[in-house]
């Protein structure tokens, strides 16, 4: 008993960074990159007696870089992605966590769905296509602002809302097909109609880039150099501060929030009639966004909300899925092993970001410390010494160190 | 930061545009669709939309498996796509595909024809084949085919095995009632249903059915409730066609003989599995390899049956009734000699509303001569929607 006089020091502590050099992060990040992939080609491996690391490498490549075709296809991935990683951003810069980037995509997708079915025929296509997207826009858009409201009015909390405003949009959206078109499994075919919407001559590419293009840099001012931009990072940094140089906070949110539900709903527009040219919902979850919303969530997260920093983390993420995907169909891994290879992809980075912002300090060898002040040499001063007190505490009083 | 962040982004994009001027040049196959074609040439694309977690996708992965043995392919000259949506995504595939320098493609889903017809349109040199598909003859290109079986024989066989057992359990004083899980309200189930319910009204004429829809091709739990309803109404016999182990499992829970799809699931219903048909593909992709061989377009609309092969029936289970054997073998003969039709209008097989079938009409053409329903004749998909009198649909909501 006479043993647990000192505190013992753990075997590893963390510690906040204080001062990193940006250059070492990206090194780390880098660094962080590389390895993931060297994982995942060591996992392919095992998993498939077909495949090697030269093989994983070398489809990995002719998957994403193989034809000019295919690298059109990722940079129309990647717009897409970026797009809607960009539209959550202002929200999350505000500490207004939407997660709800699916669902109001989603409804997007349902507004140009719900127009181009019922209007296609009775008026000149382009027409089509402009209400379309004024729909999409419009239900994009009350699809963010409605969680919104609520956090403004009655404080409610924006993440469980949001999250549970996506299923509401796929329940939705599954409901309009089956009353579309009640043979159908699942999807509503535009092919015939507007099939060709979106083609600049024949390439069928390069408008939802150029679009992502433009977005990206307003975005990226907006943000930047806006008085908007400011408030919003004011109101994210401070709401109280907002409040006293006389920022309106609801104001800023329903503001930030329309702006997020106009771009996913923009996102939703070309997804559907630039893009896939159907609509599907065959299930909540299982649409024509697909995921992507979660994942631009994470895409964001990771960029530091910085949208050029962005276009670089959704490009790693489509470069690995699409692929993976190629791997996989050589490989004959099967539906989800690009999922898994994205996991392994997240893992690592997001691992990364957490080496970036902390330092692990190991039990120096040697003598223990006679006090357990000795102990504190981090910045969490006042965790150590809570930690140490209770210590004390439990050596002095022969109960409680018995229980212990 | 920000200059560090430019740099990455440029290098990035540099790097792309480098190996995009490198490696940006496509395969596409260029001998034409009637030119002869060496067997080391030949690389098959196939365009899945689950993968082998779904009994359907898995039917078709597997025969291309065998094919790829039988025909003593390589890894690299199959390539198969799997978890591939009904969307742009199978228009994309196919096209990536095409570039890749597959000269055969073929899509096993439904939803997957339009998409791809558009491919087939921007690569002349590429067959593509779908399965289960309507449109090859209106489009009517060189190089884009449907395919399907006469799976329709199948299940009537499987339905004599069940008029086998029912006859046994009619003896025992059980009523003449059986149950089907469907998936949805489409001519592909419809004609599987009532060619199963013919073959077992050929044994037991007074049998009556009734058929409830799930919504889905794969929901364990709704065909398993589903099944369990036809049950609790009456039916002492099951069979389905949805593919998840939902029905089997039902069956077997309440030792109802079962009639499965897809496959044998002897193993995990060993009481209640009387018989399994299937679609065997691999006749399909091996007549697709010669076809390209021997510089011959393919049928436009391929149907397999029990003379190719394509039209399969597993063993049967140990709950048949006796004397199952020597009868599924009688009939399969008079199906292969065409003497016996599954489809004939005579009064004594079907009806719709007290009166017996004269006509019937795909598009312009009339289906119904010779005393019986052309199915699979002249569109290798399902046609055969009618209602027939005997079989009483639960719902139709999907």
């Amino acid at each position: 008993m006479t043993k647990q006089k000192h505190a013992k020091e753990p075997l590893m502590h963390l510690t906040r960074r204080l001062n990193f050099s940006p250059k070492y992060a990206w090194a780390i990040r880098i660094g962080a990159f590389v390895l993931s992939i060297l994982v995942c080609a060591i996992v392919t491996t095992i998993l498939s007696p077909k495949a090697n690391v030269g093989f994983f490498f070398r489809y990995l490549f002719t998957g994403t870089f193989g034809t000019t075709r295919l690298i059109w296809a990722l940079f129309r991935d990647l717009a897409i992605l970026l797009l809607l990683a960009l539209a959550v951003t202002p929200c999350f810069k505000m500490r207004y966590w939407n997660i709800g980037g699916e669902g109001q995509a989603l409804m997007g997708c349902l507004g140009a769905a719900v127009i181009v079915s019922q209007l296609y025929g009775k008026m000149a296509t382009p027409l089509v296509l402009i209400i379309a997207l004024v729909v999409a826009i419009g239900f994009g858009a009350v699809w963010a602002v409605i969680p919104a409201l609520f956090k403004a009015k009655w404080n409610t909390n924006e993440t469980l809302l949001t999250l549970m405003f996506n299923y509401i949009a796929g329940c939705l959206g599954a409901f309009f097909v089956k009353k579309a078109d009640p043979n159908t499994t699942g999807s509503l075919s535009f092919l015939d109609s507007i099939g060709n919407a979106g083609n600049i001559g024949s390439n069928q590419f390069i408008l939802i880039i150029i679009i992502a293009t433009v977005i990206t840099t307003l975005m990226a001012v907006y943000l930047k150099y806006s008085k908007h931009g400011y408030e919003i990072t004011v109101v994210g940094e401070s709401p109280n501060t907002a409040r006293y140089v006389g920022i309106h906070n609801k104001k800023v949110i329903i503001r930030t929030l329309v702006l997020c539900g106009v771009l996913c709903g923009i996102v939703g527009f070309m997804m559907v009639c630039f893009k896939d040219h159907s609509f599907k919902a065959e299930s909540a979850t299982d649409t024509t966004v697909g995921g992507l919303g979660f994942t631009a969530v994470l895409i964001s997260w990771l960029a530091h909300f910085n949208p050029l920093a962005m276009v670089l983390t959704s490009f790693l993420v489509v470069f690995i899925t699409r692929g993976a995907k190629n791997v996989g169909d050589y490989a004959r891994l099967g539906a989800n092993y690009p999922s898994m290879m994205v996991g392994i992809f997240f893992f690592f980075i997001i691992a990364t970001e957490f080496f970036i912002n902390f330092k692990i300090s190991f039990r120096q060898k040697g003598e223990l410390p006679k006090e357990p002040d000795d102990l504190i040499k981090s910045s969490e001063e006042t965790a150590d010494k809570t930690r140490a007190q209770s210590a004390d505490a439990a050596a002095a009083t022969p109960a409680s160190a018995t229980e212990a | 930061m920000k200059k560090t962040l430019i740099t990455i982004i440029a290098v990035v994009v540099v790097a792309s545009m480098l190996v995009a001027s490198l490696a940006g040049c496509s395969k596409v196959f260029k001998k034409g669709i009637t030119e002869k074609v060496e067997l080391s040439e030949i690389k098959i694309g196939l365009i899945c939309l689950h993968d082998k977690n779904s009994t359907y996708d898995k039917n078709f992965i597997e025969a291309m498996e065998q094919a790829q043995v039988d025909l003593g392919l390589k890894d690299d000259q199959v390539v198969i796509a799997t978890g591939i949506p009904e969307g742009d995504e199978c228009y994309q595939k196919a096209c990536e595909l095409a570039e890749a320098g597959c000269n055969i493609i073929m899509a096993d889903s439904f939803g997957h024809e339009d998409y791809m017809i558009k491919a087939a349109k921007e690569y002349p040199t590429v067959l593509f084949a779908h399965a289960t598909g309507t449109k090859a003859a209106e489009t009517n290109l060189d190089n884009f085919v449907n395919a399907f079986a006469a799976i329709y024989e199948g299940r009537y066989l499987a339905g004599v095995v069940a008029g086998m057992k029912l006859q046994e359990l009619v003896a025992a004083g059980k009523p003449a009632k059986v149950g089907y899980v469907g998936a949805y309200t489409y001519a592909e189930v419809i004609s599987g249903y009532t060619s199963w319910f013919l073959g077992v009204k050929s044994i037991v004429p007074e049998v009556t059915m009734e058929v409830t829809f799930t919504g889905s091709w794969y929901d364990e739990t709704a065909e398993n409730t589903a099944a369990n309803t036809l049950i609790d109404r009456g039916a002492v016999l099951i069979s389905q066609h949805a593919d998840s182990m939902g029905a089997p499992n039902a069956c077997e829970a309440k030792n109802v003989p079962n009639v499965s799809y897809n496959g044998s699931t002897a193993a995990a219903c060993p009481n209640t599995f009387l018989i399994s048909s299937r679609i065997n593909w691999t006749p399909y992709y091996t007549y697709l390899v010669e076809c390209r061989q021997n510089g011959v377009k393919p049928d436009k609309d391929y149907v397999g049956t029990i003379a190719t092969g394509s039209v399969q029936l597993t063993g049967l289970g140990t709950a048949v009734a006796a004397g199952t054997s020597d009868k599924l073998t009688e009939v399969k003969a008079q199906l292969a000699a065409g003497t016996l039709k599954v489809f004939s209008v005579d009064i004594a097989n079907m009806t719709v509303g007290g009166q017996p079938v004269t006509t019937a009409k795909l598009g312009s053409t009339e289906l119904v001569s010779d005393g019986y329903y052309h199915e699979s004749i002249y569109r290798s998909a399902p046609s055969f929607d009618l209602r027939i009198d005997g079989i009483t649909l639960l719902d139709e909501k999907y």
